[in-house]
């Protein structure tokens, strides 16, 4: 099963928060440059598998191989591994003292050791190609909701990440705002890049995905490309979630 | 009716009204408070022992000139607690069984120096060390007067920069370790800078207790500003030299009260503003074409 040159393993991952299982035996297996969309239900543990992949919780059992070195091991240099994962949030989590330009290369010049010229140059590049030069000294506070979000996007891309896990991005941001951000993340999907994303935008997710999986109850109870997931789904729980989906008219 | 279109320009006719009856009350307090003191029996001895003015210009020059003691003492210390406060308050946030001694000795610190009256310390410590003999350690009272003012006040300090750093939402954190920077850079990059802007006013609010305490000192034989208007008092049996030192307190603390009260307005304006721009911001981001 374990690839060594997949880019993501989970193996029978187990989280719980007291009493509640969030997560109750999660397998994945990611291949470079594929792109997974993780849907279901809040609640159904879409953001902790992502949380525990970056190492922000730990777990309580199971393995995670990135490039074929288990991360989840005792005595694992945490920093070193995030280094390589990066993540974005749904509420962005931009740091607000300071400027959309040194948000992007704190991780740069303080992890990796850049010098502030390289680190500003590789960042006036990645803001550019996202349209947010012109905001480069602006502080956090002066830029909508759908431009803080592409920083935070473009502050994860600086670190020069194997794998990018999306924290459903655009939940936080007024409708009219969701397009531009997701047009990051189909331009990324487009440049190569292997992603986790969760998320609630079924045509989103039916349009950039490699591969959907469907979480309930702490597990992926199916998991297939697109057409076969949002066209016939196997199993009914699969079915009624994406139905409910449609009734809401999200799909 | 055409009064209401008043407040455009200047106070209109009701703001001319109140600000009439709130001065015109205020005139009558005053001046009611004014009569009964000055006719009661003990004013003129009061006025004699308290109010002198030729004490008090004789003294005013005099208690000024120690009052330099005190602005060094107060500086000096201020450095110091600043740095131990902010010392004191990252080591009892810092994670992980290792670290539990380091939190516990910071924690009994910050409480036995915030229990411990604050004569008690200067006593000890001005007294007492010097008294020891011990080779090498100073005798110097400014010293110890110096070393007790920041042990007791960087225990309050620690307390104000906690609470900050406990104020900084644990996402910030998260976001700051996903991009692999160590706590410690979490803290010195992150958390520490947005946790000090926000303890700003409480921290000048110590300050100004501060400054007051540094005549404490005073009881180790320091001659600074309240000795040396006990000096000019007892040479005259007049007070009015107690007198002219408060009234050298008040008029430095003061702008530091007001001070206080400007950054507290600005911080709340500043999240009213910036909420205002966000939104406007949003609004232009609408009308222009995806990149």
């Amino acid at each position: 099963m374990t690839g060594t040159g997949a880019a993501l393993v989970v193996e029978d991952i187990w989280k719980s928060f007291g009493q509640l299982d969030v997560l109750c035996g999660i397998d994945l297996e990611v291949a470079e440059h594929e792109v997974i969309a993780l849907i279901g239900a809040s609640g159904s543990g879409k953001s902790t598998l992502l949380r525990c992949i970056n190492l922000i919780e730990p777990v309580d059992a199971g393995r995670i191989l990135i490039k074929g070195e288990e991360i989840t091991a005792k005595g694992v240099n945490v920093d070193r591994i995030r280094r390589r994962i990066g993540i974005v949030f749904q509420s962005f989590n931009l740091f607000p003292h300071m400027r959309v330009m040194d948000n992007v290369t704190l991780g740069p010049r303080k992890v990796l050791g850049r010098s502030a010229a390289d680190a500003e140059t590789a960042a006036m590049v990645l803001l550019e190609r996202f349209g947010l030069a012109e905001k480069a000294r602006d502080y956090p506070d002066r830029l909508s909701g759908g431009q803080q979000q592409r920083v935070a996007i473009v502050r994860a891309l600086a670190m020069q990440p194997d794998l990018l896990l999306l924290d459903e991005v655009t939940s936080a941001l007024d409708p009219e705002l969701v397009a531009e951000v997701l047009n990051v993340i189909r331009e990324l999907a487009a440049g190569g890049m292997t992603m986790l994303i969760a998320t609630h935008e079924m045509g989103f997710a039916r349009d950039i995905a490699s591969r959907v999986c469907f979480l309930d109850g702490g597990r992926i109870l199916e998991q297939g490309s697109p057409r076969q997931m949002f066209g016939e789904p196997h199993e009914a729980r699969t079915r009624q979630f994406l139905n409910r989906i449609i009734e809401a008219g999200r799909l | 009716m055409r009064a209401t279109r008043g407040p455009r320009f200047g106070l209109g006719a009701e703001g001319a009204r109140a600000l009439l009856i709130a001065a015109g009350s205020t005139a009558v307090v005053f001046g009611v408070l004014a009569v009964v003191a000055v006719n009661s029996s003990g004013w003129p001895l009061f006025q004699e022992k308290f109010l002198n003015g030729p004490v008090f210009w004789e003294a005013l020059p005099k208690v000024l000139g120690k009052f330099w003691i005190n602005v060094q003492l107060f500086l000096i210390a201020e450095v110091l607690i600043l740095v131990l406060g902010l010392l004191l308050a990252v080591l009892r946030s810092l994670p992980g069984p290792v670290f539990f001694p380091v939190r516990l000795l910071a924690t009994l610190y910050v409480d036995l120096f915030r229990a411990v009256p604050g004569i008690l310390v200067i006593f000890m410590l001005g007294f007492g060390i010097p008294a020891l003999r011990i080779p090498g350690v100073p005798k110097d009272q400014f010293f110890w007067a110096v070393v007790s003012l920041t042990l007791l006040y960087s225990a309050y300090v620690s307390e104000v920069y906690r609470a900050g750093i406990e104020s900084i939402h644990p996402s910030q954190t998260a976001a700051a370790r996903s991009l692999g920077l160590s706590h410690a850079q979490t803290l010195r990059y992150v958390v520490v800078p947005q946790a000090v802007r926000r303890v700003v006013p409480p921290l000048l609010n110590d300050f100004i207790g501060l400054q007051k305490d540094t005549v404490l000192v005073s009881f180790l034989g320091v001659v600074e500003i309240f000795n040396e208007a006990g000096i000019l008092e007892s040479a005259r049996f007049n007070f009015t030299p107690y007198l002219a030192t408060a009234l050298v307190f008040v008029v430095v603390t003061l702008p530091l009260a007001r001070l206080t009260d400007v950054l507290l307005q600005r911080e709340k304006n500043g999240r009213i503003a910036s909420g205002g721009s966000r939104s406007a911001a949003a609004m232009q981001r609408v009308s222009q074409p995806l990149p």
